[in-house]
């Protein structure tokens, strides 16, 4: 570890404690529906989209009609880019003749991109055309994420109205975010990603003679566009391969730390914007300290780790970190940091190879997504991931002084513990599920390239990123086969949407809800106590669930791996 | 619940047609074009071009240098070895016996050049990408004896050019020192002693 590789972490959070205040009250008056500089712009667009498509951005939706409109417009966009996909041999915007995508493939991928997953079980160079990239996959990575932006903002309507029978109009929240926030700000991201040498073009492969007198193929096309929303939106599927891993992507450092600070950007916005939703900011900055003790926890045992490297190589005479799967211009720091970035929101970017990561190191990004993708968390639905352990932990808080809890003036009752219980235990079930069939299933088996307990690493990790939606993968694993495709693409769409309905079922419950004023007896949810029981329930869920099967994997490899045991 | 699923069908159809052509077709062109107009160069590949025209790499994205006259690059598991349509690492995990073998003769091989000490642990561990364009001053400098001798140079004046083409982190903490091997062989071919044959 080097004071240098300190520095990096500790000004990428001061950066974002920056911002967090100006993104949180700009997603404020989108939350609010309040007009913005931007409106004398886009305002016309939306109330065109608005009038073409019939909607009325000002009828309030009960939960129920909230939840069945955005599922319908997440299914039929799902559909089209299924068709999208199948049918890129015939569409145009594909130089390079590519054929159309194998039916589980183009399924998983459908799915991978509406669940805001964007797990790759292709590689993007070989697989999608530009057109494929730019309208069947860009456009999930705006709208998947403003979705989530849509549901973090129905929960704090649920939190914040009194006594209302309606939670907001979906299309308008879902609209207004990618007009107002998640557009602009991709196209000035976007310019900044080409002048640092990010491609932005139609064109397809260029050959090069290499210096040697090789012939190398270099594959150019829309990049700079689609990496914008890539991290903005926590989506993190890449053009190519290997993702921001690959220099096309992600050039060099400054370009690195702007991916890592878009990924948590509106994340940090988001808890404030909370905070301000139920008239206490200082709400809001609560859960970002408990969310930034289990952050900066995470990223010292994983940079530790990394920086402290492979016993295993140590003896055959190499000193230094671990640097296998990592790229030279971003070293081991900034690798370290931009995983546990990755994982703890729900991104799955990659700019170097989690899989070749140490045990332990590369434990820390399993577990984060284990954890249910809290820390900071996707897009919105980070945010109200965390507010289902925040119900958990209240509740757990009014158990122990026997009062019936309360959280932000509105009374928690069986029925949200219920639900939040139900939305909570989605995570368990169908990771560890999952994961079992596949480690006893010989189509499972097939699947892991390396062998000994790094090879269930591979499986339970790709289990894990799909069901909490993350999409980042230890891809050594072979996921590209009609089992795991099949498997994970129906764990990705209930670990997105299987926690979404109870979710919504929670704004619905509290915001018919009066409001319960604080009092003496009332446990108080913005000091040290609050954070600390916060942290540590997430952690005693996530870890109690999760740690047999750690032990097995992560944990086995490493203690293999200090004794100098290979398979 | 029929009325919520009727209400939304008219929606969610158009709205997916609308954002299609906005966010699927619209802003990538439009993007496209700002790019092309402002930086051609970047938006095109940053592609390095010899003096007939004729494309010989880019300058961020590596390639494969695997003659002893030239500064090599790092093990890639893209493809054969930096394959611009394959980007791969090699996803091998800490214990895999496979990555052992491979770092043990990798080892073995720069020792035999001549490279005393420890070897940098770039030098023999495949990237992310498969397609990194930089080295470690280390591990550009642990080939510095190797290229001098077969070249016929000072070794100080291969050293030399390593120093001069290394660079800093960016703002002083972005990244890590490194040398950009493309740019590297480049200047030690005009430092004379001819292209590879």
């Amino acid at each position: 570890m080097t004071i240098q590789g300190w520095i990096l972490i500790f000004a990428f959070i001061g950066i974002l404690l920056a911002l967090t205040k100006p993104v949180g009250l700009w997603l404020f008056a989108l939350y609010e529906g309040r007009r913005t500089p931007l409106h004398a712009l886009l305002g016309p667009v939306e109330s065109g989209f608005y009038k073409l498509a019939g909607i009325d951005p000002n009828a309030e939706q009960s939960w129920r009609r909230y939840a069945v409109h955005m599922l319908l417009f997440n299914f039929t966009l799902l559909l089209f880019t299924y068709a999208v996909l199948r049918l890129q041999g015939v569409l145009p915007g594909n130089p390079q003749g590519l054929a159309g995508v194998g039916e589980h493939l183009s399924f998983n991928t459908a799915i991978s991109f509406t669940t805001n997953t964007n797990w790759q079980s292709y590689g993007g160079e070989s697989t999608m055309s530009n057109l494929s990239q730019m309208l069947g996959l860009t456009i999930h990575n705006f709208l998947s994420a403003a979705t989530g932006i849509a549901l973090a903002f129905a929960l704090f309507r649920g939190f914040a109205r009194k006594s209302a029978t309606t939670i907001g109009n979906f299309w308008a929240d879902a609209t207004r975010v990618t007009l107002y926030l998640l557009l602009p700000l991709c196209v000035l991201l976007t310019i900044f990603y080409i002048a640092n040498g990010v491609p932005q073009t139609l064109a397809g492969v260029v050959d090069v003679s290499t210096l040697e007198g090789a012939k190398q193929s270099l594959l150019l096309g829309p990049v700079a566009s689609q990496e914008a929303i890539k991290l903005l939106g926590t989506n993190g599927g890449g053009f190519f391969n290997v993702n921001s891993a690959h220099p096309f992507e992600n050039p060099n450092a400054l370009t690195n730390l702007v991916q890592m600070l878009s990924i948590f950007l509106i994340g940090f916005g988001l808890t404030w914007t909370f905070g301000k939703a139920v008239g206490n900011t200082r709400q809001g900055w609560a859960i970002l300290s408990a969310m930034l003790i289990l952050f900066v926890a995470g990223v010292s045992i994983t940079y530790w780790q990394e920086a402290a490297g492979n016993p295993i190589l140590h003896q055959l005479g190499i000193t230094g970190g671990n640097m296998e799967g990592k790229e030279v211009r971003f070293g081991i720091a900034a690798s370290a940091l931009f995983s546990v970035v990755t994982t703890a929101a729900s991104c799955g970017a990659v700019n170097a190879m989690h899989d070749s990561f140490t045990a332990l190191g590369g434990m820390i990004p399993l577990f984060n997504m284990q954890l249910g993708e809290v820390v900071i968390g996707g897009v919105g639905a980070g945010i109200y991931g965390f507010l289902l352990f925040a119900i958990l932990a209240v509740f757990v808080a009014g158990l122990m002084v026997g009062r019936t809890p309360e959280y932000v003036g509105k009374k928690i009752e069986a029925r949200e513990v219920k639900l939040a219980v139900l939305a909570i235990a989605i995570l368990p079930l169908t990771i560890l599920g999952f994961t079992a069939l596949s480690s006893v299933a010989e189509a499972g088996l097939a699947g892991p390239l390396n062998k000994g307990p790094h090879g269930f690493s591979e499986i339970l990790y790709a289990f894990t990123s799909a069901v909490a939606n993350n999409g980042s993968a230890f891809a050594g694993l072979t996921a590209n086969t009609p089992w795991y495709n099949g498997l994970l693409g129906v764990a990705m769409w209930l670990g997105r949407f299987f926690i979404i309905v109870p979710m919504l079922a929670i704004a619905g419950s509290l915001a018919a809800k009066k409001y319960t004023p604080e009092s003496a007896g009332s446990f108080p949810t913005t000091g040290g106590l609050w954070v600390g029981l916060l942290v540590g329930i997430i952690l005693i869920v996530g870890g109690l669930t999760f740690l047999p099967s750690l032990a097995l994997g992560p944990i086995a490899d490493h203690l293999a791996m200090i004794s100098g045991q290979t398979f | 619940m029929g009325n919520d699923f009727t209400s939304a069908l008219r929606p969610a159809i158009v709205m997916t047609i609308l954002f299609a052509i906005l966010l699927g077709i619209g802003y990538p062109l439009a993007m496209t074009g700002i790019g092309q107009t402002l930086f051609p160069a970047q938006a095109n590949g940053s592609l390095i071009r010899d003096s007939g025209g004729k494309v010989i790499g880019s300058t961020v994205v590596g390639q494969a240098f695997t003659s002893e006259r030239y500064f090599q690059t790092r093990p890639s598991a893209a493809g054969d070895g930096y394959d611009g349509l394959a980007s791969s690492g090699s996803n091998l995990g800490p214990t895999a016996q496979a990555l052992t073998d491979r770092v043990k003769a990798d080892v073995e091989k720069r020792q035999a050049e001549g490279v005393t000490g420890a070897v940098p642990v770039d030098l023999i561990t495949a990237s992310g990408s498969g397609l990194d364009p930089d080295l470690s001053p280390a591990a550009a400098l642990a080939q510095a004896p190797r290229i001098a001798k077969i070249r016929g140079l000072p070794e100080t004046r291969v050293r030399a050019l390593v120093a001069a083409e290394t660079k800093g982190p960016m703002l002083g903490f972005l990244g890590e020192d490194r040398v950009n091997v493309l740019a590297l062989n480049q200047a030690l071919d005009r430092l004379g002693a001819g292209p590879a044959q």
